[in-house]
Parts: structure tokens; sequence; C-alpha cells
């Protein structure tokens, strides 16, 4: 066994230094869909090798969670440069790691939220909504839900980002009350998936009402499939934010270059490239503004989202509060 | 096992696959629970999710047993046209991948499905699938077919000169005969089922309808992706074995030894049963089984034709995994089965208790300091792939091993048969249908896995059961139905090659 396993090292490092040597490779760490062929992945590929004069490598692993777990198995050895695709549910731990370093980019950002974050820089950001058909009826808050015999699907806060986003959602508007609105939510409830992909596609087989995604999900429809069937309900407590964020890994071999991508991040060429394929708002305004389709999306009179420490902090209590009030 | 009166079985190899296995279940566990920081221990919860999933997969595996036992006797009593198409064809839910099972099953017993349907235009009350008893029903669903197959291996080992036997004396056939050979099968088809059921997960999850529905395998993921502890993970795993030994402790201790001995391979002629009875059971299953496969197919076909031309690849990719996991698979089956004893017992049920996502960190931790783990996730895929499906590929091979060695050892050493001569004259020609079938279900469950594949994979290795679940990611759930009819279909086509080429001769 010794054998190969030195010859298979010696290799690979004198693989790892001929390729530095010709063009250098920025490694970025993202979840799969990020780099799946409908993602901005390829394009994004592209138009940055086209003005890096590198290699960019996308390494895609499952989501935004399971990106964070990755992270944390391989440890200071990571070959990653550059981490795209955490969210502010996520943040804290990452930062816990002594992982990441200061981005040090400066953006004109858009977000409907003041954002001052050293180490994660913002690439895009969404509301999440329930999603159900047009025509039908349209619960208009959290409350009015739980009071109603309308039934939706949701993501289990421990499996999935947009499960734990609603847990985050029902705490930030609701705080101590958060147990009771669980409680009186349960009856509505056909079920909880273990990712987003199962409950949106019960919700599309007519299996529920509506599924807990994105007020951008309409979007797709409309726009990839010209279908105006699908709406995002609007709830008077306000809509809980994703804000999906980047970050430079400190023991990146190629700061500068990682340093190059995060400002080609938030520049124009990849901020119009996000809306059509990862189906979100851009983080910055672009010059040729939001595609068509998307002025006909819900915008939430109000956001709600908790600092990335307290959204940590509160999390046990509110999976507590979560789990006691769905197993009655 | 059996008493063997002579030893003439190789065991070098069987030596070697036990330190394979082993490596790759407890070791991987091994790796896990040494990088954790070990914190505070298991909760309240965490007790919670233990007792719902030995509850769930108690039901769940009584209930595959107790149905799969009219239907094996059915079938073992009653020639038919299509018959062997049938008994194919029953293999099927328990290779499908489980998103696509369960969208099948809903699409039978949704809210928005069949049965719903029809109970509305006779103005009757919905019923809804979601709770234990939908986990329950998903779980007989993928399961009953599998015991269905075990038990009907069961039915035809006992010689066709005893039933013949016991018509001409006019004797009890279910109590001479087929008690004593359901002592022998039941208890272990039973075992493997319960360890099936006790590492759910997106079954229990989507069916369950809720946190009550926890299972241990949930808790194990929350911990490794969530929260990232290790340690929590390595213990909730550590359980999972626990059950697992004790089990297969159970179910050794009630597992009768096979008395019938040797016959002279002919089929077996049947005077017993009612026809119609029979009929009823098999038309009954049938449907069950069925239905929701055919609910597959019919929302998969439109969607062929929003196939991305990458699929291809993917689809290649999987099956030439899904045939190196079958072939390494069925070698490491017959080492361990011609080794035998105690120990092979266990090595046997262990994968099935392994939480395929500890076995992927595990691997990851031991492979990550050596190699960039993108580079051997193919070989690793099919390897793990391979140990998992093991169990299964045991459970039909060993006991014909032992029977046959119960039957011919002596022979075997009165003739003074080298270990060679032994294996590949009279092993091997008798364990065409056991291999076979093993074979065809390696493969076939090696083409559905999504567990280890996806924390290996890199860019460029998608495999299809991967592809399918990005596409619904992308929104594009047309396409990934089509995705998973084309997984169906090679799945199945692998089986039934495998399956077919073992028994081309065989009145199976």
């Amino acid at each position: 066994m010794m054998k190969p396993i030195i010859l298979t090292t010696v290799a690979g490092l004198c693989m790892a230094t001929a390729a530095t040597a010709e063009t250098p490779v920025l490694t970025v760490m993202t979840y799969d869909s990020f780099t799946s062929e409908w993602g901005p992945g390829p394009a994004v590929e592209a138009a940055f090798e086209d003005t890096c004069a590198c290699d960019l490598q996308f390494v895609g692993a499952g989501d935004g969670a399971a990106l964070l777990a990755r992270l944390q198995l391989e440890g200071p050895r990571t070959e990653a440069d550059v981490v795209l695709g955490l969210d502010t549910n996520l943040t804290a731990a990452a930062r816990v790691t002594g992982l990441f370093a200061p981005h040090g980019v400066t953006a004109d950002l858009a977000l409907p939220i003041a954002w001052d974050d050293a180490e994660f820089l913002p690439f895009d950001w969404g509301y999440f909504a329930f999603v159900g058909n047009a025509g039908a009826d349209a619960p208009t808050s959290l409350r009015a839900l739980a009071d109603s015999d309308i039934k939706v699907v949701i993501q289990d806060p421990r499996s999935s980002t947009p499960g734990l986003g609603l847990l985050m959602w029902v705490k930030a508007a609701y705080g101590d009350d958060a147990g009771q609105i669980w409680a009186d939510l349960a009856d509505n409830i056909v079920t909880v998936t273990p990712g987003w992909s199962e409950a949106y596609g019960l919700f599309l087989e007519g299996e529920a009402d509506a599924a807990l995604s994105y007020t951008t999900s309409p979007a797709y429809h409309l726009i990839a499939e010209e279908d105006d069937s699908k709406v995002a309900w609007a709830f008077d407590e306000g809509h809980y934010m994703q804000v999906e964020v980047a970050g430079k890994v400190a023991s990146t071999d190629v700061p500068e270059l990682a340093d190059q991508f995060l400002a080609f991040m938030v520049g124009d060429v990849f901020q119009t490239i996000i809306p059509t394929t990862n189906w979100m708002y851009p983080a910055t305004t672009t010059v040729d503004g939001l595609p068509e389709g998307f002025d006909t999306l819900i915008t939430p009179a109000k956001a709600l989202l908790m600092s990335p420490e307290d959204a940590l902090a509160a999390r046990p209590a509110a999976l507590d509060e979560w789990r006691n009030a769905l197993s009655q | 096992m059996a008493q063997r009166p002579v030893t003439i079985n190789p065991t070098k190899p069987g030596g070697i696959a036990v330190g394979l296995v082993l490596a790759l279940t407890l070791g991987t566990l091994g790796a896990v629970a040494w990088r954790a920081d070990w914190g505070c221990g298991l909760g309240a919860a965490d007790w919670a999710a233990v007792r719902f999933t030995v509850t769930q997969a108690l039901v769940s595996a009584g209930l595959s047993c107790l149905l799969a036992i009219p239907v094996a006797r059915a079938l073992a009593r009653r020639r038919f046209w299509g018959r062997s198409v049938l008994v194919t064809l029953l293999g099927a839910p328990f290779l499908l991948p489980v998103i696509v099972a369960v969208l099948g099953l809903l699409a039978v017993f949704g809210r928005n499905g069949i049965l719903n349907d029809a109970l509305g235009a006779l103005g009757l009350p919905e019923v809804s699938i979601y709770g234990f008893h939908g986990v329950v029903l998903a779980h007989v669903f993928f399961n009953l077919p599998l015991v269905t197959r075990l038990i009907l291996q069961g039915w035809l080992s006992i010689p066709a000169e005893r039933f013949r036997l016991a018509a001409s004396l006019d004797a009890p056939v279910g109590r001479l005969l087929e008690r004593p050979m359901l002592r022998t099968v039941l208890p272990p088809a039973f075992l493997i089922v319960f360890l099936i059921c006790l590492t759910s997960f997106a079954v229990a999850l989507t069916l369950g309808g809720g946190p009550r529905a926890t299972t241990v395998e949930l808790a194990i993921y929350q911990a490794l992706r969530f929260d990232f502890d290790l340690g929590r993970a390595a213990m909730l795993a550590s359980i999972q074995f626990g059950l697992c030994s004790i089990a297969a402790a159970l179910a050794w201790r009630m597992t009768a030894v096979d008395g019938f001995g040797a016959g002279l391979d002919r089929s077996v002629d049947r005077w017993d049963g009612s026809r119609w009875g029979d009929a009823v059971v098999i038309a009954l299953v049938a449907t069950f089984l069925l239905v929701p496969l055919i609910m597959v197919i019919v929302r998969g076909v439109p969607g062929l034709l929003e196939l991305p031309a990458d699929i291809l690849r993917a689809a290649l990719r999987s099956v030439t995994i899904a045939i190196i996991s079958a072939a390494l698979c069925i070698g490491l089956t017959l080492a361990l089965a011609l080794r035998g004893g105690r120990i092979v017992g266990l090595v046997g049920v262990l994968p099935l208790a392994s939480s395929s996502l500890v076995v992927g960190t595990g691997l990851f931790l031991l492979v990550y300091p050596i190699v960039n783990p993108a580079k051997l996730a193919l070989v690793v895929t099919a390897l793990v792939n391979a140990v998992l499906a093991l169990p299964f590929a045991l459970r039909s091979v060993a006991p014909a091993v032992d029977k046959i060695t119960s039957d011919y050892a002596r022979l075997g050493a009165i003739l003074d048969m080298s270990t060679w001569v032994w294996t590949t004259r009279v092993i091997l020609p008798r364990l065409r249908r056991p291999l076979g079938f093993a074979a065809g279900l390696a493969a076939a469950l090696s083409m559905g896995d999504l567990g280890v594949i996806a924390l290996f994979a890199g860019d460029a290795q998608e495999t299809l059961p991967l592809a399918m679940y990005r596409l619904m990611g992308a929104y594009r759930m047309d396409a990934a139905a089509g995705a998973a009819l084309v997984l169906l279909v090679l799945s199945f086509a692998l089986f039934w090659i495998c399956d077919r080429g073992g028994r081309v001769d065989a009145d199976l």
C-alpha cells in the first residue's frame, strides 16, 4: 500500500508545480447548482478567464451547508482559494473556523439592508416566500396562513438552507411567540422534505397549495417557461432575506487572483449573469437593470434579516421550538 | 450457518474481503470519530429519533415479511404466462432512487393521486399518506419485492422429491416442508429489511409529515452537514451499528438450520393450494407494486425531450460504475460465502447499518491527505457501492453455498477434489441463479446510488442520479422526471440482463 501512495503524492506535487508554472489556477468552491449547465458557473468562468489570464476551476459541493462542512473537512490544507455560496445563517460558523481572510473589497451594494462584513461579500440575494398557484387563495401573513386550512410543504431546517430560512423568518417576525405560530401552522404543513427540490417538486405535482421558495421563483417560470401561473405570496410581517456571500480562503496560494475574482464578482459582468441563471437579485445595480419579467415580482415592504451571530445563537432554541410544535 | 463435515472451501480471499468490509464500515466510522472534538452527548431529541427509527423499522420489516409469504408461495406454486417477467419486474421498486419511488407512490396515494381522485369521485373522504403509515407503506413498497424474492428462493430450494413424497403420502406440505423452510429463510430476510429501514432518511422525512418522523440517519446528516459535529455523528453511527449487532444476534438465534438434504435438481411440481387464492394475491401485489412504476414512466416520457445532451455521458458513467461495482460485489460475495462462519454473517450485514454519509465522510478524511478526492471519485463510488450491495448479494448466495457444501462436500472429499475443481465444477454451476440475481441487484443499486458520489464528485464526474438531482435543483422538474425514467430503464435493464443470465436454463 505504501508505495503507490508515495508515488501518487510525488506525482501530485510535480503536477501542481508544473501547473503553477504555466497558467495560475483559481479554485472556487461553490454549491452544485451554481456550476451546473444552467447555473451562472459556465458564463462566469468564460467571462473571468477573458480578463485574468488564469484557469478558473469550480469545485461543486452539494448545497450551502454542505459547502461549509466540506471546507471544514479539508481544513487549512484546502485547495480552495475562494468559497462562494454561503448565506448569513452560515457565515458566523464559517468565521469561527478562522479559515477566511478579509476580502478588502468596497462595492456599491444594492441590498435592502446595510452590509458591513470584513470577511464575506454578497454576490446575490433574495426573499424567502411561499410560492403558490395564481388565482388560488393567497394568505397575506404567516398568521393568516396558520389560521387558514391552506396546505403547504416546507423544508427541514436541519437539512436544508431554505428550511433554516423559514425557521429564522418566524423567529425574526414573532420572537417569543414563534412557538405558538409553529403550533398553529402544524395542521397546514402537509410534510417536511429534506431539501428544496423535493418540496418544490411536491408542490408542482399538486401535493400542496404552495411550497417555501423565493419571491424570484415565479420569474423562472415566466422567463424560462413562459408560464405565468405561479405567484409568490406577499406577507405583512415582512419577508426574511437570504444573502449569498463569498469569502477568500486565508490559506490561498493565489491571493491576488482571489482578490481579483471577488472584485469581478461585484462587477457588472458577473452581476448581469445572476438574475436568469441563479434566479436571485444581483447584489449591485447593473447597467442594463433587471431582466424583463422581474418587474412582475412582489417586492416585500419589509426585509427581515438577523445578523449572522444572532442567527447562530438563536438557532438551537428555535429548532427545539419548531420540533416540539410540529411533533404534537 | 450449516455445519460442514469437511472443509474444502478456500479461506484466504475471504479474509481479505472481511478486512475490506470492516475497513469501509467500522474503519470509516473510526476516521470520523478520530477527527471529532468530543463535546456534549446525545440529547432527548436524539433518543426520540432512535425510538422512532426502531419502531418504524420493526413495523416495516414485519409487515414486509408477513405480506411476502403468501406472495412468494403463490409464485412458487403457480406457472402462468408472464410469470418470469413478473418475478423480474417485482425487483424494480427496490432498485429505484428514493425520490423517484416516492414521487411514483405519491402519484397513486398522494393528495392529488389516483386513489384520492377515485375516492373523491365516489364522494368518500380523502386519505392522507403522510404520517407513520406513509413511511411504513413506502418501506413495504420498497422491500416487499426483495423479501418475496428471498423467500421464493427458499421455496425453490426445497427438493422436488420432497413435494412428490408429500403428495403421494397426502402429507401436510405447510407443516412439514414450508414452515421449516420459512424458519431458515425468514429471520435473515427480516433482518435485512429491518436494517434497510433503520438507515432510511429521505422516505421517512418526506412521507413522515414532520419532525416526529426523524430518523437517526437524519440526525447524522444534521450533525455532519449543519453542525459539523463529528463526535455526535460518530456516536449516532455507533448506535446504528449497535442496533444492527443486536438485531443480527437475535435473527441468528431464531434461524433454524436447513435440513431438507440434497435432491436431484429437478423442477418442482405442486399439487396443493387454491388456484384462485393465489391468483388474487399475485394480482393485488402486482397492482400495488407496478402502478406507481407506471406513473414514473408516464411522468417521465414528456421529459425525455428536455434532457440535456450531457445526460448521455452521465448515463454512460453510471453504467460503467455499475458494472465494475457488480463485478467487485460478486468477487467479495464469493470470497465471503466460500469462507463461511459467524464473522461472515456479521460482515454481511454491517454495510446495511452504516450511514453512507459517515462512510463517505470517513473515506474523505482518510483519502484527502493523500490525493485529491475528485480523482478517486469513480473508483471509490464503485467500491463503496459494491460493499453496500454486499448484504443483499450474500443473502442470496451464502445459503446456496452452505447447502451445496453440506450436500456435496463429503462427495468432494471422497473424490479428493482440489479447491479449484470443487469451486469451478461443483459450486459455481449451482450458484448461477443466486449469482445472477446478486450481480443484477448490485449493478442496479449502484446505478441509483447518490450517497458517496455527492461528496467526492468533481464537476466532470456527474452520474445519472446526481444529474437528476441537479435538474430538480434547477427548477427543471420535467427534465428530472425524464432522467428518472432513463435511470429506471437502465437500472432495470442491467438487473434483467444479469438476472436472466443467471437463470437462462432454469425454471424460476
